[in-house]
């Protein structure tokens, strides 16, 4: 049964599928590293140079960031804000929307320009979408409860995590 | 929204800690934060104002250990409790898996109490969301002051109970953290009811913080099998 919040899997094929189209952006647009967020804040994967920072704490950030300009969108009339840009003085990100339900966020520095990663952007966000609906439609298809089937029965093995 | 990542085999799941503001949802967080190993858990982030009032959310991620193979993490969120902020609370409830309401038991902050659980239950309906069927748990904090209400007052207002509809779920459940209570239970009226599960804490201290995050995580990790 599933309560509340729509659940969803991400299977070692759409994990694949998914760094292909992020390793081919990255190599086109020159830029250092990308990284999907779902928007209640969970990261989903990192292509490019292995970041530095906490990205746990980045994701979070990131989604926090995306879903309080999105109100600020909204505020002023428009839908949203389907790409944000923090420039800095070494990094600048770019994050996008995808499928309304994810974020690609771009870190790049001197390498490349702004106008060359917004121009690769948008086919690898049009890529990124067709397979994200993918995966959303085929997790609402499948049975409730089928996806964690992993799960089942584990009340003891909840238990002996909180030992 | 939990995500099952078989490519990483990791399980994140989401939950929020929510009530009035200085109710203690920080001090939870913090006191998991001390508790928990350096190992299994992240930083602990902190948006918030000079005065240290939480402005946009905490958050802590902690790994409770690996279910089949998979490692479970949770992602603990606290909102900001003025009323002030609650555009800023809203987002943060987006993809919730679990909620943990933390009441405040001074008597004069029930009216604060009240707001803030009508103000959840309004928030999670934006999102299509109904707080009687997803995990949800009630922790009185600041159960050592001297000017907290009494456990039946509290309950009383703040969980008196859902109606059961269902004919499958009209039968007693006992209250598995308080022995001779029940969670599901029918009235002298014939009405079945059901309650969320709560837990009497002092935060600061430590007192039924994990009992309250345990049993949370159990109801989240259940509700996805």
């Amino acid at each position: 049964m599933n309560f509340g919040a729509t659940s969803w899997s991400l299977s070692e094929a759409d994990h694949t599928s998914i760094g292909q189209v992020l390793q081919r952006f990255l190599f086109d647009s020159k830029a250092r590293c990308a990284l999907l967020v779902d928007k209640s804040g969970q990261l989903i994967t990192t292509t490019g140079e292995r970041p530095a920072f906490d990205v746990t704490a980045f994701a979070t950030l990131a989604a926090a960031d995306f879903a309080a300009n999105d109100q600020l969108a909204r505020l002023i009339g428009e839908r949203d804000f389907s790409t944000l840009f923090h420039q800095g003085e070494r990094e600048s990100m770019l994050l996008a929307d995808v499928s309304r339900r994810v974020i690609l966020v771009v870190l790049f520095d001197h390498r490349t320009t702004l106008g060359m990663v917004k121009l690769k952007l948008r086919s690898a966000v049009d890529e990124l979408g067709r397979l994200f609906e993918r995966m959303f439609s085929a997790g609402l298809k499948k049975p409730a409860g089928s996806a964690p089937a992993l799960l089942g029965d584990i009340e003891d093995e909840i238990d002996r995590l909180f030992q | 929204m939990s995500m099952i990542n078989y490519a990483s085999r990791e399980i994140n799941c989401k939950i929020v800690y929510y009530g009035p503001g200085l109710g203690g949802k920080t001090t939870n967080l913090e006191h998991v934060y001390q508790k928990v190993s350096p190992n299994t858990r992240g930083k602990l982030i902190s948006l918030a104002t000079e005065s240290e009032r939480t402005l946009f959310f905490d958050f802590l991620p902690v790994d409770l250990g690996t279910i089949r193979g998979f490692k479970t993490r949770f992602h603990l969120y606290t909102v900001p409790g003025q009323v002030y902020y609650n555009a800023s609370r809203k987002l943060i409830l987006k993809g919730v898996d679990g909620v943990v309401f933390v009441a405040d038991s001074q008597m004069d902050r029930m009216e604060a109490n009240q707001e803030s659980m009508q103000n959840l239950y309004d928030n999670m309906q934006e999102y299509g969301l109904d707080l009687t069927r997803i995990p949800f748990v009630i922790q009185y904090n600041k159960r050592d002051l001297p000017n907290a209400a009494a456990l039946g007052d509290l309950q009383s207002t703040l969980n008196p109970g859902w109606e059961v509809t269902d004919p499958v779920r009209k039968r007693a459940v006992p209250d598995a953290y308080h022995a001779g209570e029940y969670l599901v239970q029918q009235l002298p009226t014939g009405e079945w009811v059901e309650r969320a599960p709560y837990f009497e804490a002092v935060a600061v201290t430590g007192d039924g913080v994990f009992d309250t995050l345990k049993a949370v995580s159990k109801l989240v990790l259940k509700s996805l099998s």
